[in-house]
């Protein structure tokens, strides 16, 4: 019988349950969008900032060299997603008798890793070198040149320039093969990308402390504590919307479902006249308020998870992961304040008679 | 009549519009607030990124190529050219100079210290120097330009000799702070030891007259760096501004782009070059654009919320008060004076609830400033009419709807209260 009556209120008021099931679906959908949006935003932005390069630095200690498996040792402690990049460096003379700082790497990796590099071109031959535009004036344009170390030359072509308004600037990148079958000295230095959170870092700067003891690891403190504040005041911004959003979302819910509970009070009148206990109606009206949270929810869920989906193509152009724990939060919510707000108006409708109700008072 | 009727229907139903009300109320300063935010978070953020360090880098026009290994400067000290102290508070007079946060001087030298072996770079900077230009007086150094140099001990004084160790420097020389170290000849006291996580940390940081004094060169300085609250690159920002017109020179001249803010620094500092520190500027503006940008949807979202949630208060109020619509069309009221009546209800509510709202998103806009960046948000006046005139016309689409509806029903019904 219960739920015969549940039935033939759902097929028989259509047009004012449609309409509270729409305000139930938007706020479901309000809520759950931004609700993934702050657990995944971070994910998010994190990789931008993946774009300020290096966050931990591995050095020799006392200006010695690395062990000569310190490359595979670091690639092989990294988490994934992560980067690391080689740099051994010598000071050279040029042919002018100029000293110049000439730096042997990866080069793939370093432009994976700097980003903001701006080169002209990368090189791609044997003995092509990448020039800062500061060393360009030291060496002949146009033309191969040579560069002297403690009695060994190499000969270089100029393959492009590099700008990056730092330290750079003034050195000549080349291959590290070139380099150590030049100068037959190993990487120095390793720079790192470590993806993930802080903590993943700190993970990762004591496992590379553990797996060489030889070395000094550092974070770039420059790098972390930036993207740390910044981050953080993203995530508190975003809090404090989706908090002003959920909220906004609730009131129109409240609205519209007590005005819908509130127009069928001669239905509860009806009850009541007829001998159902207090119980018996309650149960009703908040049986049908659950049902119609539940429902609408479970709609505004998935039109949530869609909503954000379509923001983080638009401005991250990224997917956003639909976060499917956040659907337990949004199925509860989204029954409480049904039942509230049906519950609400039937506490205060109790205490009349309802032959008032049925007169139209 | 009609004006009485208004009045009436204010005085006798408050309790009616008050969930209406209360609804408009919440609408108007959700928005209010959010729009202050997304309009103030782009500058916000700015500053925020600003705690990556200097994003300008200002050196002298004929410098000498630099040598340098892991801060370990191997140039000769005799070697390349220097800008003039003098000049420095000069910054403060070019036409960006709001948006420079900081700026500090730097000045390499190798010393002798007592007990290290090889020579130790110390390097002559401003810590939090107070400099004057015209009648403004400002503080600016390292403090500013570095924040996440971090300091065990005390910072020195800028017109003071003491010094700060780096902290590796320190553990090989075992020094504290309160200590005396011996530089070059002359005796310093170690105020504290430096943390920074670069190569600073094998260095001594002196103020810069004391950097001065030990090359001989007073006056003098290698680099400036500058921290300048810049606007994201785009294609006007890269062009050469010798290739420009006088209308897009003035466009670019008056834009922070960091290529401007570096000419102009290039302009006030004689025989300069100025130029971005691409690590830091690059990436500022693709975060920058991706904060606002998602802020700006978010926003969005906020407004449709708003907007739902006031129709759908305004649409329940006035579907509560068909019957009273139907008494109205049995009395002979035409439709368009009922709908006139209800219409100008909505309106009345709108504009006093509205205006409540906005006082109360004006002070959300502000405590979630205040929370969040410590820092005012403010909310522009003219936000007032705006926000008001949205709120009218989502009051009136949310009644209009309730409205024709009621309008539409027998009065026989209304009468008889069958709904």
């Amino acid at each position: 019988m219960f739920l015969r009556m549940l039935w033939r209120t759902a097929r028989l008021r259509r047009g004012r349950a449609a309409s509270a099931l729409l305000a139930m679906i938007v706020a479901a959908a309000a809520a759950t969008a931004m609700l993934n949006l702050y657990v995944d935003v971070q994910a998010k932005l994190r990789r931008e900032f993946r774009n300020y390069g290096a966050n931990v630095v591995v050095v020799a200690k006392n200006g010695n060299a690395l062990p000569p498996d310190a490359l595979p040792t670091v690639n092989a402690t990294l988490p994934a997603a992560s980067l690391a990049v080689p740099f051994a460096y010598v000071v050279a003379t040029t042919n002018a008798g100029q000293p110049i700082v000439v730096s042997g790497t990866d080069l793939d990796r370093a432009r994976k890793l700097n980003t903001w590099w701006w080169v002209s071109a990368w090189p791609n031959a044997p003995n092509a070198a990448l020039v800062g535009v500061r060393a360009a004036a030291a060496i002949p344009p146009g033309r191969p040149f040579d560069l002297t170390f403690q009695g060994r030359v190499v000969h270089l072509t100029a393959a492009g320039t590099l700008r990056t308004g730092a330290a750079e600037d003034s050195r000549i990148y080349i291959s590290l093969a070139d380099f150590e079958a030049w100068t037959g000295l190993p990487p120095s230095t390793i720079e790192i990308a470590v993806a993930g959170p802080p903590q993943e870092v700190k993970a990762a700067v004591l496992r590379l402390s553990q797996a060489l003891p030889a070395a000094e690891v550092r974070p770039v403190r420059q790098i972390m504590e930036g993207e740390a504040r910044v981050l953080g005041k993203t995530r508190a911004m975003l809090w404090a919307s989706a908090a002003l959003i959920i909220l906004t979302a609730s009131v129109c819910v409240l609205a519209t479902l007590m005005g819908w509970v509130f127009d069928r009070r001669r239905d509860f009148a009806i009850m009541k006249a007829l001998g159902a206990s207090e119980r018996m109606v309650q149960s009703f009206f908040a049986a049908e308020a659950a049902a119609l949270g539940a429902t609408g929810a479970l709609i505004g869920f998935a039109l949530g998870v869609a909503v954000a989906a379509w923001i983080g193509r638009a401005n991250f152009h990224a997917p956003v992961v639909p976060r499917f724990a956040i659907l337990p939060i949004i199925l509860a919510g989204g029954i409480a304040v049904a039942l509230l707000s049906a519950l609400l108006p039937i506490s205060l409708l109790r205490r009349v008679q309802p032959a008032m109700i049925l007169r139209g008072e | 009549m009609f004006f009485r009727l208004l009045y009436e229907s204010f005085r006798r139903q408050r309790r009616r519009k008050l969930l209406a009300g209360v609804a408009i109320t919440l609408g108007v300063a959700v928005a209010t607030a959010m729009i202050a935010v997304a309009t103030d978070v782009g500058d916000k953020i700015s500053r925020e990124l600003r705690s990556y360090g200097a994003n300008l880098l200002v050196t002298p026009q004929d410098d000498a190529l630099d040598v340098e290994i892991g801060g370990v400067n191997l140039k000769p000290p005799s070697d390349g050219a220097y800008l003039n102290e003098a000049d420095l508070p000069k910054i403060k007079g070019m036409f960006w100079r709001n948006n420079i946060l900081g700026f500090a001087p730097m000045l390499p030298a190798a010393v002798r210290v007592t007990g290290e072996g090889n020579d130790v770079t110390l390097l002559g900077t401003y810590f939090s120097k107070l400099l004057s230009f015209g009648n403004e007086r400002f503080s600016t150094g390292v403090r500013t330009t570095n924040p996440w140099w971090k300091v065990e001990g005390a910072w020195p004084e800028d017109d003071s000799r003491d010094v700060l160790l780096g902290q590796r420097l320190a553990a090989k020389l075992g020094r504290r702070p309160g200590d005396e170290i011996e530089i070059a000849g002359e005796k310093h006291r170690v105020s504290g030891l430096l943390a920074t996580g670069g190569e600073e940390e094998d260095q001594i940081v002196a103020p810069l007259a004391v950097a001065q004094q030990i090359l001989g060169k007073p006056g003098a300085l290698r680099r400036i760096y500058v921290s300048a609250l810049t606007k994201p690159e785009d294609a006007l920002a890269r062009r050469d501004p010798a290739t420009m017109g006088p209308e897009l020179y003035d466009r670019w001249y008056c834009s922070p782009y960091p290529q401007s803010i570096a000419y102009q620094l290039q302009e006030v500092i004689p025989h300069s070059h100025a130029e971005q520190i691409r690590r830091v500027a690059q990436n500022e503006g693709t975060i920058l654009a991706r904060i606002t940008g998602l802020m700006l949807l978010i926003t969005l979202a906020a407004l449709l919320a708003s907007a739902l949630a006031v129709s759908a208060a305004m649409a329940t109020a006035i579907f509560e008060r068909r019957t009273e619509i139907g008494l109205m069309r049995a009395l002979g009221a035409g439709g368009a004076s009922v709908a006139a009546l209800f219409f100008a209800e909505a309106a009345l509510l709108a504009l006093f609830s509205g205006t409540i709202g906005f006082a109360g998103g004006a002070w959300l806009a502000r405590e979630i400033g205040l929370s969040i960046f410590g820092s005012q948000v403010s909310v522009a006046p003219v936000l007032l009419p705006v926000v008001l005139g949205i709120a009218m016309i989502v009051t009136f689409a949310g009644s209009a709807a309730a409205i024709f509806r009621a309008l539409r029903f027998d009065p026989v019904y209304a009468l008889r209260s069958t709904a």
